[in-house]
Order: structure tokens, then sequence, then C-alpha cells
């Protein structure tokens, strides 16, 4: 049944978040007492830490606390940064779009660039091309992400000064218009986006290297063959859209791995979104903002696993008919 | 066939067995000599800041004056320490996990499994900065942290394994000749899953040396040891990037990569011989 199978997709996904609050509520409450935070109050007195306690709820039994906690959070009220006394939900919500834009943007090339070296690799299986890719491949994966963005920084902003090292935009600039902003930001994306592709590349290309080549010793190619279509016909149709499926699933999978690739470079490139948000926040040790910003990455990962089993549900007749 | 070709064949004569194998001989040896080896104390400083390549120090110096080339052996052995220690509780996890969901099935599997689940969908990174952070880092903290959020992949894998052994004849067979559960576990599914959570675990060890570094670059590395990751955090704090210190920044990301490249070709040779329709497709 189609509807159930989703359903049920949903739900498991919803049992999931709920884990991830109470793991996220006993990691933080329990484990890292919020009382220790008040060692940065040091002159308080018992009774001030008994009227902070009862501030944050904290002086309530264990249940009454994980209740208020979960529904504060539903209601995105995720406490205050220590850091810079602002709300931690303001201080996300600012974040989002940078990250956003900046892992769509590697997420994408990656997909088109990977895709694109899979065919090429699958199609010539043992020569030097495809000896070449796999090779990049396995560096690229084996390579830290922040030691390629370093290097990016080396040679592109160093000792070929063609894109800026770092932030969003030039500080300071009066944008005589929207498209010259746009610009100014595309331009600061380079380098970070770049570092971001090239981490994620190698996954999207050996996954389509390999669908490709099981697609191409099927029954229905050979057919192709035989029938006198032309191989470059055969490969372009025939064979490349049904290999595409499994890059469906794989964007799903590695968004764990964007998650941490965007905490690295973001740190690198002074990329103002999450991941610097959360480097912020593990040096000072600035405990609201790390749960914030771990709970909504865990959020972004759940919802892309769940993007990717409807669109593989569309995608695949195979998943509809069960 | 390839098949009957034994493990160590495929490490001695296979380029790929020979890279993989020298290349983690090399750093091994570096780990437990490289102290020995290295021309100057490690954290020794001294006045010449971020100098270039010189007859004395054979890669520059760094932003305290201390020697880029003795620094980078001092962390080849905590790169080493904690992939391999990481992987290896990585491993017992994932493989108890594994087998006893695997083998006695119904709501202790199903709790497992869920368990395991979590883990594959929790991303790995932030779930580590969190823990490291709350526990305080430490080498001992960060072996435990990398080697408990990494378990899952290994566990799912021996479950699916344990599911088929456990309906094989010769399992079938001991259980009606009245085979403890501990004794079926022992000498007939552990055996048969012991290649492929060892296959997995090469590969682990890959995963935890570049959780480790990331880690230290992140500011969460024992802050009384020098490690690769701690190196590129010190480097790229101080601007050794823009200052176009090369000799500074370079090495420990190419020894981080070195590292985990030959870890994982053999693992990959290693899952090849456990399960070798993969072979196919390479």
């Amino acid at each position: 049944m189609n509807t159930r199978w989703l359903a049920g997709k949903v739900a498991a996904a919803l049992v999931t978040f709920a884990f991830v609050l109470v793991f996220n509520f006993f990691l933080f409450r329990v484990m890292g007492d919020p009382t220790s935070q008040l060692a940065r109050l040091p002159r308080a007195t018992p009774e001030e830490i008994q009227k902070l306690r009862a501030n944050y709820g904290l002086d309530k039994p264990i249940t009454g606390q994980f209740v208020d906690y979960a529904g504060d959070t539903l209601r995105l009220d995720l406490g205050i940064s220590q850091r810079t006394r602002r709300t931690v939900w303001t201080e996300i919500k600012e974040a989002l779009p940078w990250t956003l834009l900046l892992v769509g943007t590697g997420t994408l090339l990656a997909t088109l660039i990977g895709a694109w070296l899979g065919v090429i690799a699958a199609t010539r299986r043992g020569k030097p091309a495809d000896d070449g890719l796999l090779g990049f491949s396995l560096f690229t994966y084996a390579a830290p992400e922040y030691w390629i963005g370093i290097i990016l920084i080396l040679v592109f902003a160093v000792w070929l000064p063609v894109f800026p090292a770092g932030q969003q935009m030039t500080p300071g600039e009066d944008f005589s218009s929207w498209f010259a902003q746009a610009a100014d930001v595309a331009k600061h994306l380079v380098l970070p986006a770049s570092a971001m592709t090239l981490m994620l590349l190698g996954q999207y290309f050996l996954i389509m290297r390999s669908s490709m080549v099981d697609v191409l010793t099927e029954d229905f190619i050979t057919v192709k063959r035989a029938i006198g279509l032309p191989w470059e016909r055969v490969v372009r149709s025939h064979a490349v859209p049904n290999a595409l499926l499994p890059l469906v699933t794989l964007s799903a999978i590695q968004f764990g791995a964007v998650v941490g690739g965007a905490i690295t470079i973001e740190t690198i490139f002074s990329w103002p979104g999450l991941g610097e948000l959360s480097f912020n926040a593990i040096n000072d040790k600035d405990f609201p903002v790390l749960q914030g910003t771990f709970l909504i990455f865990s959020a972004g990962v759940i919802l892309a696993n769940l993007l990717a089993d409807c669109l593989y549900f569309v995608l695949d007749p195979r998943v509809q008919a069960t | 066939m390839t098949r009957e070709r034994g493990v160590l064949d495929l490490l001695l004569q296979t380029w790929r067995g020979r890279i993989g194998l020298g290349v983690l001989g090399l750093f091994l040896f570096l780990a437990i000599f490289g102290s020995a080896i290295a021309p100057h104390d490690p954290d020794a400083s001294s006045l010449d800041i971020l100098g270039g390549i010189s007859g004395d120090h054979w890669l520059g110096t760094t932003e305290q004056g201390s020697d880029v080339f003795s620094q980078l052996l001092a962390g080849a052995r905590v790169s080493i320490v904690v992939g391999f220690a990481a992987a290896a509780i990585s491993a017992i996890l994932g493989a108890a996990v594994g087998l006893i969901g695997g083998y006695f099935g119904g709501w202790t599997d199903r709790v497992l499994d869920a368990l395991e689940n979590w883990f594959l969908v929790i991303p790995t990174l932030p779930l580590m900065i969190v823990l490291a952070r709350l526990l305080n880092p430490s080498l001992t903290v960060l072996i435990a942290v990398i080697g408990l959020t990494s378990w899952a992949g290994t566990g799912r894998i021996v479950r699916a394994q344990v599911l088929t052994l456990r309906e094989r004849a010769f399992v079938e067979r001991a259980r009606a000749l009245g085979a403890r559960d501990s004794y079926i576990i022992r000498t007939h599914i552990l055996p048969n899953t012991l290649p492929l959570i060892f296959a997995n675990t090469v590969l682990i060890v890959a995963v935890a040396i570049l959780s480790e570094a990331a880690l230290a670059f992140l500011g969460l590395g024992d802050p009384t040891r020098i490690s690769w990751g701690t190196m590129l955090e010190n480097a790229f704090s101080s601007g050794a990037p823009s200052a176009g210190a090369w000799w500074y920044v370079i090495p420990p990301g190419l020894c981080i990569t070195l590292l985990v490249l030959s870890v994982s070709i053999l693992g990959y040779l290693f899952e090849e011989y456990v399960n070798p329709r993969l072979r196919e497709q390479v």
C-alpha cells in the first residue's frame, strides 16, 4: 500500500526526532549539569544560584524538566546564547540561509560533476581515464575537507589572489544594486563551495560509476545495442537515466557528512552559517548554542532522509508496487 | 579464479596491497620510533617564527618557532593510537550488538536495530563535538567518543550476516543437539562473521583517524599532545596560509591523507576478499 508505506516513513522520522529530543535533553541537562555554567558568575551566593535554578526550571523533577524542554523546543525557544546574549533561535535563523547556500551549491555541483565523471569512467573501464578518476576520488575521500580548503586559500587567495579567502561578502561595502551584492556573494562563495564539492565528489563519482557498470551489463542494454542503436545514444538515453537512481539515496546518506563538512569548511572560510556558529560555541563553551545547532543538524538529516525516501518513492516504480 | 587467492597473496602480490602495507608500515614505524628520529623537541619554541625549509628545519618552523618535521613525527603517534583504539571499541560494540540482535531476534533485535538506526541517522561529527566538549577532550575521551559514535555500520553488517547464518544447517544441527546459545555464538556464528568484522574495522580505522583530526582541528584535541589536526588548527589560527607558509600547512594534511588512503586501500582489499561480488565492480 502506497500511503501506508509513506506513513510508516513519516512515523519513523518522527520517532527518530523524538529520540533526538530525549537524547539532547539528557546530554545537556544531566551529563553537562547546567549549574556548572553558573560558574560564570563566580561571586553568586547560594541564594542567587537557587533563584537561577528556579528560573531555569532546574528545581522541578526530571520528567517535568523534560516536558518543559520539549515544549520550549517545539515552540523554537532554544534558550539564550551565553556569548552574544541573543536567543539561540535568532542566531540559527540568521545562519541557516548561508549554510543552505553553501551546502546546496556544493551538493548540486558534486552531483552533476560526479555523475558526469562516473559515466566517463564506467564507459572507459580499466582504461587510464578510469584509473586516474578512481585515484582522484580516493584521494579526495581521504583528504580532510578543511585541509583542501586551506590549500584552496593558499593557492587562489594568497599566491594568485583571485578569490577572497573568507567571509560571505566584502565588509562595509555599499552595494549599488541587488545584482552587485549577489555577484559579490558569488565571488566569496567560490572557494568554500569548491571545497565542499571536492569533499563530496568522490562518493558521487564512485556510486555513479558502479551503478553505470551494473546497468551497462543488463540485458536491455545488450538488446538496444543489438538492434543497432549507436553506443553514444544507448549510454545517453538508456543507461544514464537508469543509473542515476542510486545518486538520490546517496544525497540523503551523505547529508550527515555534509553537515560535518559545513562545520569545518565554514570555520576555514569564516562563512557565517551554522557551522561557524557551532565552532564559536565549541570554543566559548556556549552550551545552549551547541545544543541548538546539534538539534537543527539532526532535524536536517532526518528531514533529508525522509525527502530522499519520498523522492525514491516517486522515481522508482518498484517501491510503489510493494 | 581469484577467489582462491589467500589474503597474503592479495596483500603482497597486488600493487594496491603493497602500497597500502608500505605506507601504513612507514607510519607505524614513525609512530613507534618517531621521538627517537625527531631532530628537535616538538614543543621547543624558538625565535625563528614561520621560518622556511632549511638544513636545520627540514620542513620549516611553526608560529612558535617549533620544528614542523618533529611535530609531524609526534602527530603520527596520536593519529595511529586514536585510529586503532577507537576502531577496536567500535568493532567490539558493533559485533556485540549485531550478534545479539541478529541471533536472538524478537524484541531484543527490534530495540538494538532502532538504536543502530538512530546512530546511523544522527550526524556523527556534531555528535562527537557535543560529547567531546561536555567531557573535556583527552586522548581517552577522544578514543571513547569516536568509538561510541562509529559502531552502527558494523552492527548493521554483522546483523545481516548473522541472520543468514542462524538459519544454516550446521547451526540448526547444533541447536537440535542441545547446544546452548552462548556455545553456538562462540563456535559457529562468531568465527563466520569475524572476517567481515575485520574488514569493516579496517575501514573504521580510516574514519577514526579523520574524526580525530577534525575534532583536533576544531580545538577539541588532547591539549597535552600534538596531533596532525592540532597542527592544522595552530597553522590556520596563526594565519600561516595567508603568510604563504606552505611547509607548515601542507605536510600535516598530506600525512592524514596518506595514512587514511593506505588504511582505506587495505580495508577495501579485505572487503573484496570477504565479499568477492564487490570485485566485479572494480
